[in-house]
């Protein structure tokens, strides 16, 4: 049980390292559904957009992530804080997932329904917003949710530059050979892939239409 | 009601002002279209729609009925010719306004899966801003008037039999009272008998609203019905146009094809032995 009395001793190190790490991945989402959204929406509605969109989010996709952290470091402003290129890299790896859930939704929305919504005379802002988003909606959270259980696991890698989160635990612990001090790392991190995955897919499914 | 009623109120509901009323209410001029691809899927039309008539396109499918139909709402821009509805030409002018002018109805009714059937009748009217009282009463007099009970206000579409969610297609067309009703083989995904119900109500509520109505359809059984005048379509071009006795009467080959097949449908005799 010595794991446990080690998370015991050190509840309040690993709750501080819980939220750094929360909070990278919750920022790094935010900001990837910002961009992410709304360039899936323009692709999905301007089919030549399309293959230069997806193809430069896919190509960040195979950047190795310690390569990418590596690479940032030397840009002026955002190499001051290391907190500030993890979020970054991390925001760059999620766009893919949502860009291309959003796509997706709003290319799966019936076309007999958008039709009919353009014949009746809607807008092009009322049939994105009251037909187009609602009826896409559960598809582009399930990007989003990719997103996040990818951001939670790569965030422990953003350790090794020096952004903290349960990486830190990961890395002492592998610097150590200390297995105690990786699985603290570990399990939590693991822990909060599982409960976003599960509490996004909850409102997923919730938000799909009959 | 008599066509000297209905004028004041055409003006102001279609929001459209053409040269002169008298006019047909739909007009196509020299009118072809083609695909992106450059394939022609409509050749040269001219066709005028009077007030008040049901004109059913009849063809194949891959005549051209459905693109003509989407170029009076103009989901489709002619490549060449002209489209004038109501006097002005559907080119000019506000596409949104146009399209709130006419009603839509299509086979695979588009309702929105995610609105109430009540939503979905009063979409026209909500979306043109109408406050919620008379929304609400608009779409209580609709649902009566194409036979729904009203305890199906609150449903959703897909809790919905698909005679009814037609019905509510058919409500939803005529929520802001449009002055033409567009309407691409609406009964066509149904089964013979609500077919033919919804056939009969369609007769009874046109005989009470004189709406412009262009109808589509492959069926000439239904065309003989509906229509004041047919107008046969075949590869993208208009062949001929006939009211339902001319038509059957005609000595155009095609014509003429369409009505022969049409007795045989009937006659399970006639096919028998022969091939």
């Amino acid at each position: 049980m010595n794991l446990f009395q080690f998370l015991a001793q050190n509840s309040a190190q690993v709750a501080q390292l819980t939220l750094e790490h929360l909070w990278m991945v919750g920022i790094s989402t935010l900001l990837a559904a910002l961009i992410g959204i709304p360039l899936g929406i323009l692709i999905a509605h301007r089919p030549l957009l399309n293959r230069p969109v997806l193809g430069a989010a896919n190509i960040i996709q195979t950047i190795p992530s310690l390569a990418l952290f590596g690479f940032l470091l030397p840009v002026p402003w955002l190499g001051d804080r290391a907190e500030r290129l993890a979020i970054l890299a991390l925001t760059l790896y999620a766009l893919l997932p949502v860009i291309r859930g959003t796509y997706s939704g709003i290319r799966g929305v019936d076309r007999a329904v958008v039709e009919s919504a353009r014949g009746m005379g809607m807008t092009d802002s009322q049939l994105l917003w009251q037909v187009e988003l609602p009826l896409a909606m559960s598809v582009i959270l399930s990007g989003v949710r990719v997103a996040v259980v990818i951001s939670v696991g790569l965030a422990t890698i953003a350790a090794a530059i020096g952004a903290g989160g349960l990486g830190e635990l990961i890395f002492r612990g592998l610097a150590m050979v200390n297995n105690q001090l990786i699985l603290a790392g570990a399990i939590p991190a693991a822990l909060l892939a599982v409960v976003a995955d599960f509490s996004l897919g909850w409102v997923e499914k919730r938000l799909r239409p009959q | 009601m008599s066509s000297t009623q209905l004028l004041p109120r055409l003006d102001m509901l279609a929001g459209m002002h053409g040269e002169s009323k008298d006019g047909p209410a739909i007009e196509f001029r020299d009118v072809s279209y083609d695909l992106p691809s450059g394939q022609r899927v409509l050749s040269d039309l001219n066709l005028q729609v009077q007030r008040g008539e049901t004109l059913v396109f009849l063809g194949r499918s891959g005549s051209g009925k459905t693109t003509t139909l989407k170029l009076v709402n103009r989901l489709l821009t002619p490549t060449k010719g002209e489209v004038r509805v109501d006097g002005a030409a559907a080119a000019q002018g506000d596409v949104i306004r146009l399209r709130r002018g006419i009603g839509y109805v299509i086979q695979e009714i588009g309702l929105l899966p995610h609105f109430t059937v009540e939503r979905n009748i009063g979409l026209v009217p909500e979306i043109e801003g109408w406050p919620p009282e008379k929304i609400r009463a608009r779409t209580q007099e609709l649902m009566q008037m194409v036979g729904l009970e009203s305890q199906l206000a609150a449903r959703y579409p897909h809790q919905l039999s698909g005679g009814q969610r037609q019905r509510v297609g058919v409500a939803r067309a005529l929520a802001a009272d449009p002055v033409i009703l567009l309407m691409d083989e609406p009964f066509g995904a149904l089964d013979p008998l609500t077919r033919d119900d919804l056939q009969r109500e369609f007769l009874s509520l046109q005989q009470r609203l004189h709406k412009t109505v262009v109808f589509v359809t492959h069926d000439l059984n239904e065309a003989l019905r509906l229509a004041s005048r047919i107008a046969l379509m075949e590869a993208g071009k208009l062949i001929t146009v006939l009211s339902p006795p001319e038509f059957l009467r005609s000595t155009d080959p095609l014509a003429a094809a369409y009505v022969r097949a049409f007795h045989s449908g009937l006659d399970p005799t006639a096919n028998r032995g022969s091939s």
